[in-house]
């Protein structure tokens, strides 16, 4: 296994610290897994069905407890905080999923004002925030659509606006190109690169070989519920 | 800020009931139907509780007196009897009443006034009516006389008859009936009130469930527990709200319909003129059922999807 080393190890913002996961089949969906992500990085985590992405991001966003280990956000043990931390800590990730999870009910706008009224943010932030966010992700005509008026595309484009519209310290993006086509895939492979150039933490999750070798960044390879590679300017080798 | 958050969730659960087309109708349906149920026992009870009672105010016992027992004795008695916990009220007929009452319910029968004619003094005697406050409180009454029959004029008998000996036992079944009535109301009423409670937890967990992805998402972006259950809880509210308003207009057609036959059945109570008497009871009993089931069961349904 190639361990990366070029960052000061201590500064990391997440630290999964030998976490196992065993479900009720008995099986480990997570064997030992050691993971830092520091400051700014862009971190594409790659493996087959069943290799533990998805388990290792719910143990991440706090959505299951591991069997062993923790996970630390800066320090602090995330399935140890209380109710009221644990809303403040999911505010402080943006998360985007492969079927978008969108509100169905609510309209693109409202989909990301939803996030900022969550995090306590004045109608007057939202107002003025919520059509910058979306001229971001190329939405910003689209501002009263409900999300099935939308492609599917514009949906994942929506998702990550939501995301990122907190200014977070780490987006979460599972699969996010999993169901779109090459050329959506590549929009959003590039707005993930441009926040992630703009100091945010990302962490991907990807069966795509594309979209690895396009990102041109650190790339862990999960085998089995265990880490088999880290590389630093990794390619996608399975 | 609780006031931002609470207008953003008023906005919120309005919003969502009317986007929510399909689901806020089928709840709604669910929910008229189950306040309807509610508000007919509430009439049924209303009616039978009248017929009941003129069932009741049918029954009384007669204490009928000697010829010679003196007034001041049978006033005396009349007291007593009025001082009884159990006695509603007492009338006494003179023996001049009870001849012109006798003489004006045989009017059409000429032997009865030629025979009573041909007698030279009133063959009546004076007569107290008693009136309990409930059925089952003559016996007592009856047994109060049966020890004042032992109290006389100068130790003369006044009281010739008691006629609860010889209803004691329709009385007691009377009793007995309207007793079992009572009960058996309140018990299906009871247990219809646990079958609505069900049915619109049921209906209002449905109707969460298939938000169940949307509050895991809610959970995930940071949204306080208050915060995604308010909506919800509102939107139940006003189903329960819109569904009482709606029962409370289907009673009116449905009501003015039954209430000929109501008249006829329950001894002249007219269900259509219950409703249109108590509306603003009835509507208040509905809106707060159909409010506090909403919102109640809105919160425990949507606990369960709190759990991330």
């Amino acid at each position: 296994m190639n361990q990366h080393n070029q960052h000061d190890d201590n500064k990391h913002l997440l630290f999964v610290n030998n976490v196992r996961k065993i479900y009720m089949d008995g099986l480990p969906s997570l064997d030992g897994v050691n993971l830092k992500v520091h400051p700014k990085e862009f971190v594409s985590i790659v493996g087959h069905s069943g290799a533990g992405k998805t388990t290792l991001l719910k143990m991440i966003l706090a959505e299951d407890f591991p069997t062993e280990g923790q996970v630390l956000f800066q320090d602090l043990d995330i399935h140890s905080l209380h109710k009221n931390d644990m809303n403040k800590y999911r505010r402080r990730i943006g998360m985007v999923f492969q079927d978008f999870r969108l509100l169905p009910h609510k309209t693109a706008f409202e989909n990301i004002a939803f996030a900022m009224e969550a995090a306590g943010r004045t109608d007057e932030e939202i107002e003025s925030d919520v059509p910058h966010v979306l001229d971001l992700v190329d939405l910003g005509d689209k501002i009263w659509n409900f999300p099935q008026e939308l492609s599917g595309g514009e949906k994942q484009r929506l998702a990550i606006a939501r995301a990122i519209v907190n200014q977070p310290d780490v987006v979460i993006a599972d699969e996010p190109t999993g169901n779109l086509d090459p050329s959506n895939t590549h929009d959003i492979v590039q707005i993930l690169k441009k926040i992630n150039d703009l100091g945010t933490t990302v962490l991907l999750t990807t069966h795509n070989k594309g979209v690895v070798d396009s990102v041109q960044s650190r790339v862990v390879t999960m085998e089995n519920g265990k880490i088999v590679r880290d590389d630093e300017h990794g390619k996608f080798i399975i | 800020m609780w006031w931002i958050n609470t207008k953003r969730i008023l906005r919120s659960g309005f919003v969502g009931f009317w986007r929510n087309g399909v689901v806020t109708a089928a709840s709604i349906l669910v929910m008229t139907v189950t306040l309807f149920v509610l508000g007919s026992l509430i009439f049924m009870n209303a009616m039978l509780d009248s017929a009941l009672g003129q069932i009741q105010s049918k029954v009384d016992i007669n204490v009928y007196f000697t010829l010679d027992a003196p007034e001041e004795s049978i006033l005396a008695l009349k007291s007593s009897i009025e001082s009884l916990p159990e006695t509603a009220s007492v009338e006494y007929v003179t023996r001049e009443q009870a001849l012109e009452e006798f003489s004006k319910k045989h009017a059409d029968d000429q032997l009865i006034l030629q025979a009573l004619e041909e007698l030279d003094e009133n063959p009546l005697g004076a007569h107290l009516n008693i009136r309990a406050k409930e059925t089952s409180q003559y016996e007592s009454i009856a047994r109060f006389l049966d020890s004042e029959n032992a109290l006389s004029s100068a130790g003369t008998n006044i009281i010739d008859k008691i006629n609860y000996f010889q209803n004691k036992i329709a009385i007691e079944k009377l009793s007995k009936v309207i007793s079992s009535v009572d009960t058996l109301s309140f018990a299906i009423l009871i247990i219809f009130i646990i079958i609505s409670v069900l049915i619109v937890f049921n209906t209002i967990r449905l109707a969460i469930y298939t938000s169940k992805e949307e509050i895991s998402v809610m959970q995930l972006v940071g949204a306080s527990h208050r915060y995604i259950q308010g909506p919800f809880i509102i939107e139940g509210m006003m189903y329960g709200f819109a569904a009482a308003l709606f029962a409370m207009v289907l009673f009116y057609p449905v009501t003015i319909w039954l209430g000929p036959f109501t008249e006829d059945f329950f001894g002249g109570t007219n269900i259509f003129d219950y409703y249109v008497d108590n509306f603003s009871q009835m509507f208040f009993i509905l809106i707060l059922s159909g409010v506090l089931l909403g919102a109640a069961s809105s919160f425990l349904a949507i606990k369960r999807y709190l759990k991330l």
